[in-house]
């Protein structure tokens, strides 16, 4: 008992240390989300290869995908982006990266406006419950994204080395 | 040779917008898997995938590691003449399918 109040105003000293240090990670949040989420350093190279110094919005793509799945060797999504699909303003390329396979990539699908409507389904591998990305890129040069959080229970790649 | 499943409806009004739906066999192997003796699988995958409406390119995908065994994809395009479409993937170990459907416009 006598220890009792060194002790708590450690867990006070603390809890105030942990406070500043919430509020300073709060603060650079909103950076991070603005580049289309800078999770692992990995898929923000590769996003700024595709876009180099363009600006990413979110908006105009829907990125559809299970948000829990069982097992993530075939995991499917679908990728929707609004564009009138006419012969000067359609949809270019749609690229989806993931953050905790391997590497980043997924798919690239290069469009037309023959294409008449911008979907895309396809079954993927998953290796960890993780942050999706869906960019779009339209024929005038501007990107958009949108993104979707996976739970997966049974990760892909694992079967054999573990 | 793999197998191809291509889904493409027979026939279309001009104008339409169609679904395609394609799926081939194939293991997608990530070269990141090691095989029962500790050493690593080779990658074995398929690089590309393209479709053709009467010769002209009307859709793209590049395949990574990532995609699933057996890759199913599906994509729209628009029904503008009769003719053929055709369905060519690509990929490691000189992986090389090409497959053709008719389609009726009318």
């Amino acid at each position: 008992m006598t220890g009792a109040r060194p002790v708590q105003s450690g867990n006070r000293r603390q809890f105030v240390s942990r406070v500043i240090h919430v509020a300073i990670g709060a603060s650079a949040l909103p950076l991070a989300v603005s580049k289309a989420r800078a999770t692992p350093d990995l898929m923000q190279e590769a996003i700024t290869k595709l876009v180099g110094d363009s600006k990413v919005r979110e908006g105009r793509v829907k990125l559809e995908i299970p948000p829990l799945v069982e097992n993530g060797n075939t995991v499917p999504l679908s990728v929707s982006v609004e564009s009138p699909m006419t012969a000067n303003d359609y949809v270019a390329e749609i690229h989806i990266f993931n953050e905790k396979n391997p590497q980043p990539y997924v798919i690239a699908a290069y469009f037309g406006p023959r294409a008449g409507l911008a979907q895309l389904a396809a079954r993927v591998k998953l290796s960890d419950s993780q942050h999706v990305i869906a960019i779009a890129k339209m024929s005038d040069g501007s990107f958009w994204s949108d993104g979707a959080d996976v739970i997966v229970t049974i990760a892909a790649c694992v079967e054999i080395n573990e | 040779m793999a197998r191809a499943l291509i889904n493409v409806p027979p026939r279309a009004k001009k104008g339409d917008i169609i679904e395609i739906r394609t799926l081939i066999s194939h293991p997608m192997e990530t070269g990141y898997r090691a095989g029962f003796n500790g050493s690593l699988i080779p990658r074995d995958i398929i690089r590309s995938f393209v479709c053709l409406y009467n010769d002209i390119e009307v859709f793209r995908a590049e395949f990574s590691p990532a995609v699933a065994a057996n890759p199913f994809i599906s994509f729209h395009t628009m029904a503008t003449e009769s003719g053929k479409l055709t369905f060519r993937w690509t990929g490691d170990k000189d992986f090389d399918v090409t497959e053709t459907q008719e389609i009726v416009v009318e």
